[in-house]
This record gives structure tokens, C-alpha cells and sequence, in this order.
């Protein structure tokens, strides 16, 4: 095999070129000939197409995500921000969390078990590249309708994935979503977030600094693993070892992950780190060697050295533009000082985990890479790390008023006590609210012996140091009927839902990571609502004074013109004082009062109880109240500092009704309440800014007056124990009718 | 007391077997695979994980590494060994535990908190719980199937070797709801639930797990005493 070299390049300025077939226009094609002053080789070509493709530049996002940083309050938490491989956000005690949430979503529909795992392993690897020990997972999952074959297919093999890979990779799963709705199918959103701890003097950097500092590329070998835009190059550009037909151009797309390498390469890297064998460090996703070159290059001293065929290859016949786009899994990219290099090496020996030096950080400005003594790649990295920006079109779709004028008010409403009773049965036996142990117990939430709470609490809660019981909390939120009505709103009630579960466990919410779920940015109503969503969580994060300290936007989330709902996830990341004063949302036998926090009004626009029962989707979605979150957030850890509260739960999809069920089943415990107003409101509106709190007898006047001090209306509505959840007047379901209706749903779905 | 925990490439529970250990009262000491040394411990835990990636089978791998070598002669000496899922499998395919340990019946990976009946309270890790008594410990595992040619079966009960039994439902088609086994002198011990998840209400379902690592103090104790 021979490689197109820039000398060759230089010599036949006009080989036409397949840079449409890679996903770049013809201006983007145009602007890589301007910065060379030549036509691009093919592994340039193979270069910039990957770093400039959506996934990895954010062209059409960057000019929104830009709100999200300055609205963003100064905060002191805050260590590193956006533009890391993750945020870092000071804890308290010497101790930094990083943490964030990606996508896989693509990859997970077409081949859902290797999608979904290679979706944990890449989270992990970019909060173990800033120097972090992962400490646990989360899966925010949504699915085409439950009951469609399709699903039948993506759901298991999902889960398996992650329970493959998270399981052998030793992360307790502590957490998530699951939600089916039809706009789904064809487009399932499977977004991984992955917390790591580490003390404040660990944050490790993304840069090649220091010329003469060598770059070793350790981990897995390369090979052909998602690279099917590069065989189009190979034949195209050599007609040699690819042709159109051969085996080389029928390479799978998707990427095959090793848990158990992953596992040794986290333990590898914390060797490292400890020993300060690390000057700079990237993990290597999308884009793969390309990205990491280039973006170590463009971030440190400016230059690079590569020798491509230094490369640990698992497919000898891998040419340039193939090493450089390939997305094998499990592989890191260190900085490494020469006197450092035989040490960082015996690390990596004693883990079994292969390793070898590539390349040298230069200051010549140029990233320069050689494959068999002939130069292939000649670039100013920051050419390629920094790529297009789109200012894309927008426009609010015109049905968005016909969807709104279309609102909840004329559906058929429960009037009597069989009647309300069946909705709340029906809701939460429903796939989306019925119990999710089909999916989590294939978890592991135990390993590593910290998790203090895990689904199905509201938020997960992990404990980081064991003398002190300090901990954080972390939760996941979002829900594409909302923002479908009002992607504003909609993102702000996401991120009020992740910011209020993080609280209810008596923890105090620090920051924001997100995973923005669109369909295609050439839409301009796409693209409004992505710049709606935007938009709403920079006001929101302002509002709450909690920072985004990353995330990540995957677009095309449609098939042909049909996108699904804008699906903005958030998660909240909390610190907690003292796990030990954790609240649960189980209700105990303790006879405690149950008080209901919050204002309740009737909105039912995108609720649960709409969908469930009617498949309705019109109207306005609930008010957010971010001051109010704010102030019941204040109130709940100040209650469970004080150990007044028994358990508390947040009122969400399906409202009280579902948050009582659920509460109940948890605790295997009953209770009975008074409703205040109309019964059918008080049961099933899904106002913002609530949660109903068991308060420990003896407490209450403590916890009215810490109440009335934090200025969060309250009602005490009735009390737990029995075994029966009872709404006087109305209806009582008996607990073991309340499990049964929760427990059954997903086992007789998915067997 | 000092007690070895095993840190394979893969393993993941070590370090709750260590805190454990600590929480008994014992000091919890390294043991590294590629080492044939065992520190001069008094007792050895082989720790939950996916040691080797559980390539080919499972603890088929591990059953080689260099520590085997020392830790298999100190077992059959009388050196309280206990293994724990992985290391369970571990146990059974060094041939120290009768049977083997199979895919799950459901074919998932399986994560719940489970009723298991103590039925042995002679062994090295079982001393301090009653005959008979219920515990509640979580299960974690996708290959926790028990089996055992019916020979061997017959022989595990007729000699009280079964030591731990799932209580509630069979939750991995186990033979005969076995959960746990000991070898005829009862000084090693594998099972597939994990007593190290299950020593502080805060972290696993109860605490019942503990006396497990509790009963082999007090046996050193006495043995000092």
C-alpha cells in the first residue's frame, strides 16, 4: 500500500477528491485548500472531515452554547469549566467532582448492545482524563412505544450493554431514566453521565506542552473499528486495499468495547496520575487519533511529531486516514516528560495495558505526522480543533400555535372515586412510571461500596469520604412533551426537576451537565427549538446560581422529516454534608405527618396523566418557579440536616398520585391523606416546584417554622403506616394492588 | 488478625472486602495476582470482580495467576480462604470447591437483595450466625448458577457442606437453591452474594453480612487465646 504524501499532494493540485462522501461541503473543502495553500492528502482530508463533522466541532451549536458560559453565574465551586473533557466543581474537604453526560444514541440504534456499552466507556474515559477516579454511572434512556416490536429489539439490547460494560468496569449504576414515547422510535436517545472524584491538586490538563515532551498512545491497538468513511477515501484516493465490494469497505461502523480493558486502563491512569508520570492527558472518542493530536496540539505548545507507524495496529492493512479516524475504544493519549518515559512504561506494563511512544511536542507550529519516512500530514492543528461555525436558520415552526391553542382542558376528566382511582393504577403501571427494576437490577449499584442511594430514589447519592460522610448527589431530568410545547420552558422545567431531585435527598445542588437531543440543525424549526432550550437553560442556571460545566449536543435525531421531541437532559450534580442524614422516598411505618410543599395549580399541559390516558400532547407546559426551587431546595437540606424528615419525594410526571405510589411501594408502607381542592388536580397536575416530605413525630413545629423561614408554602395532608394507600372520600388501593400494578408492567413487556 | 484480600486484573469488590475486614476488626493486606506470596496472612479473601475480563470462563484464568500457587497448598492446609462470586468461581475452578458456576437461568445479569438461610455454622466464616437463621445480602451476578453432578449433590448435603441456600426465590436456576459451599473441613468457603455489601444499613440492604468476616476473627481469637 502506498499513501498519498504531501509531496504528492503538492505534485497533483488537482486529484478530485471524495470530501462530499466524508461529509464536508464544498466551502468547507475549499477553506481546508486555503489553510494548506495545496489540496489536502487523504489522511488530512480523512483529518479534517472527522474533526469538522458535527459530533466533534459543534458548528451549528457553538454560537448558542456561547450563552451558556458567560450566563453561567461566577461561581467559587467551579475549577474547570465548558471546554474541558468535563467540568470540575470544588467540593469541599480537598476534594474536586467531575461529571457529565454524552450520547450514544446513533450507534445505539443500529447495533443497541455494543452502542450502548461503548456509550459508558466513553463517558468514563473523559472524566478519567481530567484526572479523576470515575466513581459512578447513570443511563438516561428513552425508547419508541413499549409495546412496538423495534423496541423490543433496542431496549434489551441497550440495557445489556450497559450492564455488560458498567458491571465488568466495576461502576455502581446509581441512577437514570426511562421513557418511551413514539417520537422515539427509529431514534432512541441513550445519553451515559459519569461522575469522578479527586483531590484539587489532581486536575490533570488536555495539552501537549513542553517540546521534546514525548506523546504515547496506550491502551487498546488500533483497528478498523468505525471507519466507513475512510474506506470510501481509500478506494476513491488508491484503489488499492479497499476497493468498492472488498471486505475492507464493508467495516462496521460501530465499535466493540472491552470493559475489562477499560477497568485496567482507569486503574493504569490513576497509577499514574499518583506517580506525576502525566504532563498532559486526552482520551480518545470520536475522531480518534486525529482528535487527540490535534487537539493536544492546538491546546499546548502548538506542535506535534506523530510517526503514524508507531501506532499499535490490530489490522496491519490500516493505512493513514484509516489510524487516524479509526474509533477503536479504550485508548488514551499522554504527554509524557523524556526522563519519564521508562517509568510511565513499567506502569503500563505492570496493568498489562499495551503502550508506545508515537511522537514528540514540538514548537513548530505545525502538527506533522510521517507514515514510512514520508510526511502525510502537515497542519496547524488549531486549523482543525478549531472548526466552521454556522449561524443556521432559524425560524419558530407555525404549528407551534396550533399545538398550543390545542390544550388539555376539553379531556374527559375522572369525576369519582372508581374513576380516579383507575387513572392513578393505570399511570403508574404505565411504561414509562411503572417500576424500572427490569432494567436496573442488571445493574450493579453495590460495587465499590459507597452508594448510599440508588434508583429508584429521586437521586443517586455516593459517599466520598467515609470519616466524614461527605457525598454528592446526582440526578438526571428530561421530558420532551414539555419542550415540545415550549422548548423554553420545557429546559428550565428539566433542569428545576434534576435541581429538585438532587435536593430531596438533603443534598445541595452545585452544577449542571447536559445532553442536548435534537433533530437535524438544517431545520430551522430544529433549530429554534435548540436555541429555545439553550437559551432556557442559561436563564435557568442564572437563576438557580448553578454553572453548566459542560455537556454535549447530539443532533440528527430524526428519520426523514421526522424528528423527535427536543429532548434537552440535564443533570444536576449535588453536594451532600453527611450521607448518613440522607432522606429515601420510602414512606416507614412511623406514623409521620405528610406535608405537601409547594403551590399546586391545574396544569395539565404535556402531563403524564394527558398522555397515559389520552395520548394528548397540546397546551403549555407547567410554570417553572425557579426561585421557589430554589427555596424548597434550601428548605429540604436544612430539614434533613436537622434529621426532622422520615423521607421526602419530588412531585413530578403523574404528580401526587404517582409520587404516593411510588412512595408507598418504596417503603412498603402505606398512608392516608386529605386532598385539598379538586381532588382530580390535587392528584394529577404536575405544577412545578413541589414535594411531599414525611415529617418524624415531634418534628412538625420545628419543620413548620423551618418552613415558614424559608418561605415554602405547606400543607400537611395526612400521614403514613397502614397498609393501604388511602384518599379519604375517594378511593384506597390496597399496597399489594398498588405493587402489583407498578411491578408488572416492563417484565410482561421485555420478559 | 491480618486478612489478604486478592487484587486480580479485573477484580472490584477488593475494596469492599478490605473495608470489611477493617470493619471486623482485622487488618486487610494486599495480595497482588503476580506475586506467589501470601505476606504470611492468617486468612484470604478471593473478592468479586471480573477477574481476567472472565475470558473463556469465568475464574478460568485467575486459577493460574502466580498467588494460586501459594494460596491453593495453604487452603488445603487449613487457611481460611473465602471466595465471593468471582472469587467463588475462582474456587471452584482451582478445584478447592466442589461444582461450578453457570449462566444465570434468566440469562440477565441479576442485582437484588436476597433472603439466604445460613445452614452451616461450623465453617471458618460462618461461626458467628445461628443454624437456620435468615440474612438479607445483596446478589450481583450474570454466571451464579450453581451446579453439580447429582454424586456430588448428595454427597454437599449429606455432609453439610451446602452452606448458604437462597431462602425466597431460586434467583439463577442454582441446583437445590445453593448459594454457597464449603470443602469437607469447612476452612474454605465460596459463595455467590456478597456479605461485603451487606456490613452498614447506609450502604447495603443490613448488616448481615459481616459476621461472615466476624467469624473468622473470633475463631483466630481463640485459636491465639
Amino acid at each position: 500500500m502506498t499513501a498519498d504524501t504531501v509531496a504528492q499532494a503538492g505534485r497533483t493540485p488537482s486529484m478530485p477528491q471524495p470530501f462530499a462522501e466524508l461529509g464536508l461541503t464544498a466551502d468547507e473543502y475549499d477553506r481546508i485548500r486555503r489553510t494548506l495553500g495545496r489540496r489536502p492528502t487523504s489522511a488530512e482530508l480523512a483529518l479534517y472531515s472527522v474533526m469538522w463533522s458535527e459530533h466533534c466541532s459543534y458548528k451549528s451549536s457553538k454560537v448558542h452554547l456561547r450563552r451558556l458560559a458567560p450566563g453561567a453565574p461566577a461561581s467559587a465551586a467551579l475549577l474547570a469549566g465548558i471546554g474541558h473533557n468535563a467540568g470540575v466543581v470544588d467540593i469541599g474537604q480537598g476534594y474536586a467532582v467531575t461529571f457529565k453526560i454524552e450520547s450514544h444514541n446513533h450507534p445505539s440504534y443500529v447495533e443497541p448492545h455494543q452502542g450502548a456499552a461503548t456509550g459508558v466507556g466513553g463517558i468514563v474515559r473523559d472524566i478519567l482524563a481530567m484526572g479523576a477516579r470515575p466513581v459512578a454511572v447513570m443511563d438516561a434512556l428513552r425508547f419508541g412505544p413499549a409495546s412496538a416490536a423495534d423496541t423490543g429489539r433496542v431496549l434489551p439490547g441497550v440495557v445489556s450493554g450497559i450492564s455488560f460494560y458498567g458491571n465488568c468496569l466495576g461502576l455502581p449504576n446509581i441512577g437514570g431514566e426511562l421513557d418511551f414515547d413514539a417520537c422515539y422510535a427509529g431514534n432512541p436517545l441513550v445519553n451515559a453521565l459519569c461522575a469522578g472524584v479527586m483531590r484539587h491538586g489532581d486536575l490533570q490538563v488536555a495539552a501537549a506542552s513542553g517540546p521534546g515532551n514525548k506523546v504515547i498512545l496506550f491502551g487498546s491497538a488500533t483497528g478498523p473499528d468505525g471507519v466507513g468513511g475512510a474506506s470510501v477515501l481509500a478506494s476513491a484516493a488508491f484503489g488499492g486495499s479497499a476497493a468498492p465490494g472488498s471486505a475492507a469497505a464493508k467495516r462496521p461502523s460501530v465499535q466493540v468495547g472491552d470493559p475489562f480493558l477499560e477497568k485496567l486502563l482507569v486503574e493504569c491512569c490513576i497509577e499514574l496520575f499518583a506517580g506525576g508520570l502525566v504532563v498532559g492527558i486526552q482520551d480518545l472518542g470520536a475522531a480518534g487519533v486525529a482528535c487527540a493530536t490535534t487537539e493536544l496540539a492546538a491546546a499546548g505548545t502548538g506542535g506535534m511529531h506523530v510517526q503514524l507507524d508507531a501506532v499499535p495496529l490490530r489490522d496491519p492493512s490500516l493505512g493513514p486516514p484509516e489510524i487516524l479516524m479509526s474509533e477503536s475504544q479504550e485508548r488514551m493519549m499522554a504527554v509524557v516528560e523524556p526522563g519519564r518515559v521508562a517509568e510511565f512504561l513499567a506502569v503500563c506494563g505492570k496493568w498489562d495495558v499495551r503502550a508506545a511512544v508515537i511522537g514528540e511536542v514540538t514548537d513548530t507550529g505545525r502538527l506533522v505526522m510521517t507514515w514510512r519516512g514520508e510526511a502525510v500530514v502537515d497542519i496547524p492543528p488549531g486549523s482543525a480543533a478549531d472548526g466552521p461555525v454556522y449561524h443556521r436558520p432559524l425560524a419558530r415552526p407555525a404549528a407551534q400555535d396550533a399545538l398550543a391553542a390545542a390544550g388539555p382542558g376539553a379531556l374527559p376528566r375522572p369525576a369519582d372515586g372508581p374513576a380516579l382511582r383507575a387513572d392513578l393504577l393505570a399511570l403508574i403501571g404505565s411504561p414509562g412510571l411503572a417500576d424500572k427494576s427490569w432494567v436496573t437490577d442488571q445493574y450493579d449499584r453495590y460495587v465499590r461500596g459507597d452508594t448510599v442511594l440508588a434508583m429508584p430514589e429521586d437521586g443517586g447519592l455516593v459517599r466520598v469520604d467515609e470519616a466524614t460522610g461527605l457525598g454528592i448527589a446526582l440526578a438526571t431530568d428530561g421530558n420532551g412533551r414539555y419542550c415540545r410545547l415550549d422548548p423554553y420552558l420545557g429546559t428550565q422545567l428539566a433542569l428545576s426537576e434534576a435541581y429538585r431531585n438532587v435536593a430531596v435527598t438533603g443534598a445541595r445542588p452545585l452544577a449542571v451537565t447536559n445532553c442536548l437531543n435534537f433533530g437535524s440543525p438544517e431545520d430551522p424549526a430544529v433549530m429554534w427549538q435548540f436555541a429555545e432550550a439553550v437559551r432556557g437553560l442559561a436563564d435557568g442556571c442564572a437563576a438557580l446560581g448553578v454553572p453548566v460545566t459542560g455537556g454535549n449536543v447530539s443532533f440528527y435525531n430524526q428519520t426523514g422529516t421526522c424528528a423527535v421531541h427536543p429532548t434537552p437532559v440535564i443533570g444536576v450534580l449535588g453536594v451532600h454534608d453527611d450521607v448518613r442524614r440522607r432522606l429515601s422516598t420510602g414512606f416507614r411505618a412511623g406514623d409521620d405527618d405528610l406535608v405537601l410543599l409547594g403551590r399546586t395549580e391545574a396544569e395539565f399541559g404535556g402531563s403524564a396523566w394527558a398522555h397515559v390516558r389520552h395520548g394528548h400532547l397540546g397546551g403549555r407546559p407547567p410554570a417553572p418557579d425557579l426561585a421557589a426551587e430554589q427555596r424548597l431546595a434550601g428548605l429540604l437540606a436544612a430539614a434533613a440536616a436537622a434529621g426532622l424528615l422520615a423521607a421526602a419525594h419530588d412531585l413530578s410526571d403523574g404528580g401526587l398520585a404517582v409520587a404516593l405510589a411510588e412512595s408507598c411501594v418504596r417503603g412498603g408502607t402505606g398512608c392516608r391523606v386529605r386532598l385539598p381542592g379538586d381532588p382530580f388536580t390535587a392528584l394529577f397536575s404536575e405544577s412545578a416546584a413541589r414535594a411531599i416530605v414525611a415529617v418524624r413525630p415531634g418534628s412538625g413545629t420545628a419543620f413548620a417554622e423551618l418552613r415558614v423561614a424559608h418561605g415554602v408554602p405547606g400543607e400537611t395532608i395526612g400521614h403514613t403506616g397502614g397498609d393501604a394507600l388511602a384518599v379519604e372520600g375517594w378511593f384506597t388501593i390496597p399496597l399489594a394492588e398498588l405493587a402489583a400494578a407498578h411491578t408488572a408492567a416492563l417484565p410482561a413487556l421485555f420478559g | 488478625m491480618r486478612i489478604g484480600v486478592v487484587t486480580f486484573p479485573g477484580s472490584l469488590d477488593d475494596r469492599d472486602a478490605a473495608r470489611a475486614v477493617r470493619l471486623a476488626g482485622a487488618e486487610p493486606v494486599t495480595l497482588w495476582h503476580a506475586d506467589r506470596d501470601l505476606r504470611g496472612v492468617d486468612a484470604v479473601i478471593l473478592p468479586g470482580g471480573f477477574s481476567y475480563g472472565d475470558y473463556l470462563r469465568c475464574g478460568a484464568i485467575a486459577r493460574f495467576a502466580p498467588v494460586m500457587s501459594e494460596l491453593v497448598p495453604a487452603a488445603r492446609s487449613g487457611l481460611p480462604v473465602l471466595g465471593i462470586c468471582n472469587g467463588f468461581q475462582i474456587l471452584c475452578e482451582a478445584h478447592l470447591l466442589p461444582g461450578a458456576l453457570t449462566r444465570n437461568s434468566g440469562l440477565r445479569f441479576v442485582t437484588r437483595d436476597l433472603r439466604l438461610t445460613v445452614e452451616n455454622t461450623k465453617t471458618a466464616w460462618t461461626r458467628a450466625y445461628s443454624g437456620g437463621e435468615q440474612i438479607v445480602v445483596p446478589l450481583k451476578s450474570g454466571e451464579g448458577c450453581y451446579a453439580a453432578g447429582p454424586g456430588t449433590l448428595a454427597d454437599l448435603e449429606a455432609s453439610g457442606q451446602v452452606v448458604i441456600r437462597y431462602a425466597g426465590d431460586d434467583p439463577n436456576g442454582s441446583a437445590d437453591a445453593i448459594a454457597g459451599v464449603c470443602n469437607a473441613e469447612g476452612n474454605v468457603v465460596g459463595l455467590m452474594p456478597h456479605p461485603e455489601h451487606a456490613v452498614d444499613p447506609l450502604t447495603g440492604p443490613s448488616a448481615d453480612g459481616l459476621r461472615m468476616f466476624t467469624s473468622v476473627v473470633a475463631e483466630a481469637a481463640e485459636a491465639a487465646g
